[in-house]
């Protein structure tokens, strides 16, 4: 069956909304510029609808590609295609729907800012290379999506250029990205080199031709996908620049940097999952990355002030998780983290924008306090999706949290049998962590007292204030989803059907190693107490916050001075961007500046075209005094010339 | 065949405008633009209905019977691109020169002379009128850094002119040496590349010939001719030197030394720090030109160097894609010469013209303050555009060239390709760094007030600015556009030698 889904529409439609809006928006009425962003994204959602209702009739996996190729030569093609698989269509589904969610509250939080028309440009600009992303069905248009929203994000995380903390986290994340591009570059010649193709089915296929292929090439070409992933996705080593970007505008950290641009490398890994389940190796790494990120940036996470920083590292180790779940080739256990963590995600920082917004551009914590009265609809949100992220029972993270710490206990695919029981401690643990370091800006923001400066909040006269209905409507939507959106994963150990597993399986289902566990009454048990041991965890957490932040509100404070170390080692980040610019940054500017500037080029590479120069300046100089106008040393000259002109032919007459 | 009278339309552009009565700016400025547009016209209709890229005679004469030299002017797939290109780049380079002032006449004549003879050479069929065309450039291109440059103006067009002119004397020598071995009776290129070279012959005229062309493609360590003549340069020269300029030394290094001594690209028998022949070398100086160009670009104060510097390393990669002999590189290297022609072009114009010609300056710690992007909101986007473009971002011309030559150097120099990841990393830096610092720093403490604003952007700078940028997307969305003509030139018999010896 080869119903036509337009799917080439799909990007397109915010791309005529960026074009429109950023070449005519300077000069047109606010509510124009609004109504066309929020036209062509609508659409866009509109459409992924439409495919969805009739994507049990289609054939799978569903592709359309475009007549004429992209790049076509000799052993070499490109083709412009496309391809709908459930994968696709999950990511549709989360990157338009939440994608116009976040439209809509821009249109409240951004009302004010000068630029209005170039964000919402920026803004679908960035919908088109994630959809573009979404939908490659080869290598090559993947990596320009991949390209494509890294530059979107980089404006964006830019676009209050004129302060220079948010153009340095542009260009920090640019250059962090760009060596993890090149990572996925490499990984893409190797691809050439090996199957002489980029498109995912044709490599695929040649891959499930040949079951004898294991690890060897595809092992590097995994691992060089993962650097890549490491950059867009913010593990480690490439993290860095995460946190960072949380310079842009906030509803710009919900969707790119949670919920939508940062799953990418889990949206990479997850598709080209038949490269990673021939490498145990690259699985191993992949896990240990995640699971290093996950307890790592969850630790400096418990210290940090600013609102959206906690955010932020709490972002890095989520996606972590995800990480962690691909690495014991649980790929939809990962999927259905990426979900519910865009549902919840978004929401904090949608929540999080609606407190700044009230506070007028607050964002420390310590100012806060005692929100929860002022602003009723933007703490029960939050509280919902602080709920799901702690992974309490029936939010939706804990059935997708679960569900990977379920894999992770019972990981077939790593080496060693104890690797996964360690991985599974350390992704507990992190749940403790995550519940505490949750409720304690839970605290801070909601309860306890007023400690912002009331003058400082009226802006405009009108003190702290509840957001208007635009920017309220999508948190009540997406607080909806953190709660019933983890349903559709209710696993069948506590009585469901696991469908969002199910429906995965076209694309997973194919990778023996994606069916680890074969549900008997014994595995059900197991999973009934593992998900059990990590609500109380969260419990735990949530017990330890509530003691130090509400309780005893001055006790964290002494404690920092007894553990003052300990306290800076997490408040500077483990030192690890001083470490880079000390042992990378620094090192690679001054070699450039003083051996191949100043040095190579002003000194060795001139200075021997002047030393030519002046050698040859010199020797005429010299030889210029022979043509003196002197006819005696003319004279003297010619004997000695012919002196010389006789000793050579004596000699040399003798000699041959 | 029409393609012939670029070259006369140029010249006799160029006489004209000398002939103008004195005083008429204005006209001189649209008779030159006059003719740039219709040998650009020329060359488009040339590239529209030439679809197949074979080899298209123009005009062949007898010019010297006695020495078998011949005035022959063909063009195949290759050249239509670069005389595209330079079409392009002639018209964008006047529209960024409107605000010249001073002898008005003498600059467009000398401009016109310049691009008449790039024409020629990428025109030429035989040789010795190859080579003719080749001197001629380097003249006008002298009194145009020399009589309308700015800093260390005799200096940097002094240093252009020697580089040039040893560049040259290297490419003559080989031709000679080729021209009598081959028994002195033809210089036309085919039957010169159909001769059987014998080894030994070409692995010594392949390296001279190959490094006297390269010296103009700014091939690493003869590149520094290239960022002190650039910042030397008027905008309008600038344009010229990097966008088609270098592009001689290119396409003589593909054109000429390659396909007459392709033995000469064959392995030595020994290695020498594990380099086992002039591919060897000539990737790794392409390589280094690569990495260097950029970090040292990222270290430059003056905003031209930035740029200056970018191209050195942008042109390494051309030189890469060459060595790598199979055909993805080769056509990557053929893309990126319009692609670098198109975009060095448009960066140059952004510093030189849009910026340099307000500010007056081109340190980048004094454009900082002077909160650019505000003034001439114009120039900031534009210089994004061809940032983005230039370090390589999909949908534009770079990412496709680079892409390919990368593909193809893992083919056949995978170290390389590694090697070349820290210049692209490091591209993005550079570029980064001087847009935050001449466009978006943070504003100072008003130091705008007290100054005049800036003029504004005018008509014709911004109708070369999205003539230029139109190129690149042209290119970059739809790539097939410069395939389909280069692939059958390569494949013509004039790359025989090419393809039998090394081709993979």
């Amino acid at each position: 069956m080869t119903t036509n889904m337009h799917l080439w529409l799909l990007p397109l439609l915010p791309l005529a909304g960026f074009l429109w809006n950023g070449t005519l928006g300077r000069r047109l009425p606010k509510t124009l510029v609004t109504s066309v962003a929020l036209l062509f994204s609508g659409a866009a959602f509109a459409q992924v609808l439409w495919i969805a209702a009739q994507f049990r009739s289609l054939a799978l996996p569903h592709v359309e590609s475009f007549a004429t190729p992209w790049i076509a030569i000799h052993g070499f093609q490109v083709d412009f295609s496309f391809l709908l698989d459930p994968l696709t269509l999950i990511m549709l589904l989360v990157v338009t729907g939440v994608g116009f969610l976040i439209h809509l509250y821009s249109v409240g939080y951004m009302a004010h800012e000068e630029g209005y028309w170039r964000f919402f440009a920026y803004l679908n600009l960035f919908l088109f290379f994630m959809l573009t992303l979404v939908l490659a069905e080869n290598f090559l248009l993947l990596f320009v999506g991949w390209e494509g929203v890294g530059l979107a994000s980089y404006l964006l995380i830019g676009f209050y250029y004129n302060k220079d903390s948010a153009a340095d986290a542009g260009k920090k994340a640019f250059i962090v990205n760009r060596i993890g591009d090149f990572g996925f570059l490499l990984a893409i010649f190797l691809l050439v080199a090996h199957f002489g193709t980029l498109s995912f089915t044709s490599i695929f296929g040649a891959i499930a031709a040949h079951p004898a292929m294991q690890g060897g090439v595809l092992t590097t070409i995994a691992l060089l996908l993962v650097l890549g992933a490491t950059g867009k996705s913010a593990q480690i080593p490439l993290y860095i620049w995460l946190p960072d970007a949380m310079e842009g505008p906030t509803p710009v950290s919900a969707l790119i940097h949670a919920a939508t641009m940062v799953t990418a490398g889990i949206y990479m890994v997850a598709r080209t999952h038949v490269l990673f389940d021939r490498s145990p190796l690259a699985l191993g790494v992949v896990a240990i990355i995640g699971a290093a990120t996950a307890i790592f940036a969850a630790t400096i996470g418990i210290v940090q002030t600013d609102i959206k920083r906690v955010l932020a590292y709490s972002t890095v180790s989520q996606l972590g998780y995800m990480f962690l779940a691909c690495g014991v080739a649980a790929y939809s256990s990962a999927i259905f983290h990426l979900v519910t963590h865009a549902f919840f995600k978004a929401l904090l920082f949608l929540a999080a924008g609606s407190v700044i917004h009230a506070l007028g551009g607050e964002q420390d914590l310590r100012a806060m306090g005692g929100l929860r009265k002022k602003i009723p609809v933007t703490f029960w949100t939050m509280t919902a999706a602080v709920f799901a992220i702690c992974g309490f029972f029936p939010f939706a993270g804990f059935f997708s949290k679960d569900a990977i710490l379920f894999a992770v206990f019972n990981a077939s695919v790593l080496h060693s049998l104890y690797l996964g029981k360690l991985l599974w401690g350390i992704g507990l643990v992190t749940a403790g962590l995550t519940s505490f370091y949750m409720f304690r800006l839970w605290y801070l923001t909601f309860f306890g007292s007023a400690r912002y400066n009331e003058e400082h909040a009226e802006h405009g006269g009108h003190g702290v204030h509840e957001s208007s209905w635009t920017m309220l409507l999508p948190l009540i939507v997406l607080g909806v989803l953190s709660l019933v959106g983890g349903w559709m994963g209710w696993p069948e150990a506590l009585g469901g059907h696991d469908s969002f597993a199910h429906f995965l399986d076209p694309v997973f289902g194919a990778s023996a190693a994606a069916a680890p566990v074969v549900m008997s009454s014994a595995s059900a048990g197991m999973e009934r107490m593992l998900a059990g041991l990590s609500m109380l965890i969260a419990l735990l957490g949530w017990l330890l916050a509530d003691i130090l932040y509400h309780r005893n509100p001055k006790l964290p404070e002494r404690m920092a001075q007894k553990c003052s170390a300990l306290h800076a080692l997490l408040l500077h980040k483990y030192w690890i961007d001083e470490l880079y610019g000390a042992i990378i940054v620094r090192p690679l500017l001054a070699i450039s500046r003083v051996v191949l500037w100043r040095g190579v080029d002003a000194g060795i590479v001139d200075g021997s075209g002047v030393a030519l120069a002046s050698g040859a300046s010199g020797f005429s100089s010299i030889v210029r005094r022979m043509q003196s106008g002197n006819i005696r040393s003319y004279a003297g000259w010619l004997a000695m010339g012919a002196a010389l002109v006789l000793i050579f032919v004596f000699y040399l007459a003798h000699c041959i | 065949m029409m393609l012939a009278w670029t070259i006369y339309i140029s010249f006799l552009g160029a006489l004209a405008l000398l002939l103008l009565p004195k005083g008429s700016a204005t006209l001189a400025r649209s008779l030159a633009l006059l003719t740039t547009i219709v040998t650009f016209a020329i060359t488009l209709t040339a590239f529209v209905q030439h679809r197949t890229g074979a080899l298209l005679t123009v005009t062949q004469k007898s010019w010297i019977p006695s020495l078998g030299i011949e005035y022959h002017l063909a063009a195949d797939g290759i050249s239509l691109i670069l005389l595209l290109l330079t079409g392009i780049i002639a018209i964008a380079g006047i529209l960024f020169s409107w605000n010249i002032e001073r002898r008005v006449q003498e600059f467009f004549a000398f401009y016109l002379l310049l691009i008449g003879a790039v024409y020629g050479v990428f025109l030429s069929y035989d040789l010795f009128l190859l080579f003719v065309f080749y001197e001629i450039v380097i003249i006008p291109k002298y009194f145009l850094i020399a009589i309308w440059g700015s800093t260390r103006r005799e200096y940097g067009a002094m240093k252009l002119a020697l580089y040039s002119f040893i560049g040259s004397a290297m490419v003559l020598v080989g031709l000679l040496a080729a021209y009598i071995v081959a028994g002195a009776k033809s210089m036309a290129l085919e039957d010169l590349a159909r001769f059987p070279f014998p080894l030994h012959f070409q692995m010594w005229a392949f390296p001279l010939v190959f490094v006297g062309f390269a010296i103009l493609a700014g091939m690493w360590p003869f590149h520094t001719w290239a960022p002190t003549g650039h910042v030397a340069a008027p905008t309008a020269a600038s344009m010229l030197l990097a966008g088609v300029v270098m592009k001689l030394g290119a396409y003589g290094c593909l054109r000429v030394a390659m396909t007459l001594f392709p033995l000469g690209l064959g392995p030595w028998g020994f290695h020498v720090l594990g380099l086992g022949s002039w591919r060897d070398v000539f990737a790794l100086l392409a390589v280094i030109g690569i990495v260097y160009g950029a970090l040292v670009a990222l270290v430059q104060k003056d905003f031209k160097f930035v740029i200056g510097y970018s191209s050195i390393s942008h042109m390494g990669f051309i030189l890469l894609g060459l060595m790598t002999l199979n055909q993805l590189g080769l056509a990557g290297a053929v893309v990126q010469m319009f692609s670098h022609g198109v975009l060095a072009g448009l960066l140059f114009a952004v510093v030189g013209r849009m910026v340099y010609d307000r500010a007056h300056t081109r340190d980048l710690a004094t454009l900082g303050p002077m909160n650019l992007n505000k003034a001439i909101p114009f120039a900031a986007v534009t210089f994004v555009v061809a940032g983005m473009a230039s370090m390589g971002l999909p949908g534009f011309s770079g990412f496709v060239a680079e892409l390919m030559i990368l593909i193809g150097a893992w083919r056949a120099f995978p170290l390389f390709a590694v090697c070349v990841g820290i210049g692209i990393v490091a591209g993005v830096a550079y570029i980064w760094r001087a847009m935050q610092q001449a466009f978006f720093a943070e504003a100072g403490v008003e130091p705008t007030s007290m100054q005049p604003p800036l003029p504004p952007i005018s008509i014709p700078e911004r109708l070369g600015a999205i003539l230029l940028i139109g190129a690149s997307v042209a290119v970059g969305l739809y790539p097939q556009m410069l395939l389909n003509v280069i692939l059958p030139a390569l494949h013509s018999p004039l790359f025989d030698g090419l393809r039998k010896g090394s081709w993979q």
